[in-house]
């Protein structure tokens, strides 16, 4: 369970987050969607305390992640990311992308890592590139590849941020499909997307954050149809009906 | 042309075993200085604000007085400081150039690891990766491919900057040919000879350098 308490962001003057307060259940699917610059990223990337929130409080599964003792790398273990720009490390082949961190991190042999490596390859669609550098694959191989990576660190939460924003429009589904069927799997998920038919098939939850307010937070049905404020309804005016 | 070789003919080995010397000064002030300077660039970027003034204090005096200087000051200036300890050309030759070097090493691998993506550095972290873990296993390696041009320029500059050594009497390629100068009364054309020494070697390490190069291009 995520809890988040008034969560604030800024740098400098600029307020970036002006108090969100929110509570994830264990295995919901949310998508967070909203213009750009509305700080959708900035609340995903405090989660796993990328950004060091300016004040409030995100408990994760009872622990507060922002005391100042909470060891962050222990956090970011059971917290999956997977970025718009992939992060591979292009230094490593696919397979040592995926059992790097398990065998640094978690402690598993190389032999162990390279078994949940192979099964999660496999998962996405990916094990005949297990040895091929991250420069020879495509966008949307690469994208697989990251989810792969922090499927490895077998994480409680996975964050998405904009995971499809960087991909040329025929790779978007295949990423899509990975994302789909993990749904399915109980992770809980929190998704920055610019994808309005995913966000409305797969979420349980829609947040729309505009201007650093979480002012919407409803099921994807009653959020398409009928949104309770008018930035919603002229953000969604402006991203369907194009 | 009045250049007479005959009479230094026999001296020709006694120079070129000034080689051993001259690349004995260059490798290891290279392995050092490659060391001192990652642990500088480490801490120039660490954000600890009295040890990155420090490691930037360091690196502003060493790059701004002159190498000769820094050399007659450590061979010189030590023992006369500290009686009780004495100091041997080579030892002090290696020290200061480890310690120059270490000034311009640091900085190109804090430029080469600012080059890295910070993508990188947050996927390590967001795997819950360690910050030294990140740096050895991540970061460092790319940044490293990145600057090893760089690096090779160094290297080479600090081996024909080491004829310098001649002024407290190391017995490099520059020194042997002032000796056999002084010897037979010759005294160009044992320069010529050591010019040529350092030309050859100068394009043996960058002939090296390329394939070194070469090599590192591969995963891309």
């Amino acid at each position: 369970m995520i809890n988040v308490q008034d969560l604030h962001k800024s740098y400098g003057k600029n307020d970036v987050l002006k108090g969100i307060s929110t509570t994830i259940q264990d295995g919901e699917v949310i998508a967070i969607i909203g213009p750009s610059g509305s700080g959708k990223s900035t609340f995903l990337r405090c989660i796993n305390l990328l950004e060091t929130p300016t004040s409030g409080k995100i408990i994760i599964n009872g622990q507060d992640v922002t005391e100042k003792k909470t060891n962050l790398m222990k956090v970011r273990e059971k917290v999956g990311m997977v970025f718009q720009h992939f992060h591979l490390f292009p230094h490593k082949t696919v397979m040592e992308n995926l059992t790097y961190a398990p065998m640094k991190v978690r402690k598993l042999t190389k032999a162990e890592a390279e078994k949940s490596g192979e099964e999660l390859l496999k998962q996405v669609g990916l094990y005949d590139k297990k040895d091929e550098y991250p420069s020879r694959l495509s966008g949307g191989q690469k994208q697989r590849v990251a989810i792969a990576r922090a499927l490895a660190m077998q994480p409680d939460i996975m964050l998405f941020d904009e995971p499809t924003s960087a991909l040329d429009p025929e790779m978007v589904k295949e990423v899509l499909d990975v994302m789909k069927s993990l749904t399915k799997t109980g992770m809980t998920m929190l998704i920055v997307t610019h994808e309005m038919g995913f966000a409305r098939e797969v979420a349980d939850r829609i947040f729309f954050i505009d201007n650093g307010q979480l002012i919407e937070d409803t099921a994807p049905q009653a959020f398409f149809k009928n949104p309770s404020t008018q930035r919603a309804k002229d953000f969604l005016d402006k991203v369907l009906n194009i | 042309m009045n250049l007479d070789f005959t009479p230094i003919m026999p001296s020709i080995p006694y120079i070129i075993k000034g080689i051993v010397v001259t690349l004995e000064i260059a490798a290891i002030a290279c392995v050092l200085g490659f060391i001192l300077g990652v642990l500088l660039s480490l801490v120039k970027l660490s954000g600890i604000r009295f040890l990155k003034w420090l490691a930037d204090f360091y690196t502003s005096v060493f790059r701004g007085t002159p190498l000769v200087l820094q050399l007659i000051i450590i061979y010189m200036g030590i023992p006369q400081m500290f009686p009780n300890i004495e100091i041997e050309p080579m030892p002090a030759a290696i020290l200061a150039f480890s310690l120059n070097s270490a000034a311009y090493i640091s900085e190109i691998i804090r430029g080469g690891i600012m080059a890295v993506d910070k993508g990188q550095s947050e996927a390590a972290q967001a795997l819950g990766v360690s910050y030294a873990s990140m740096m050895k296993d991540i970061i460092l390696p790319q940044a490293l491919k990145n600057i090893i041009p760089a690096l090779m320029n160094e290297f080479i500059s600090l081996t024909k900057e080491s004829a310098i050594v001649t002024v407290i009497g190391a017995l490099d390629i520059m020194r042997r040919a002032y000796i056999v100068g002084g010897a037979t009364f010759h005294y160009i054309e044992p320069l010529l000879i050591a010019g040529v020494i350092y030309y050859l070697i100068v394009l043996v390490l960058s002939y090296a350098g390329k394939l070194v190069e070469k090599r590192m291009r591969i995963g891309d």
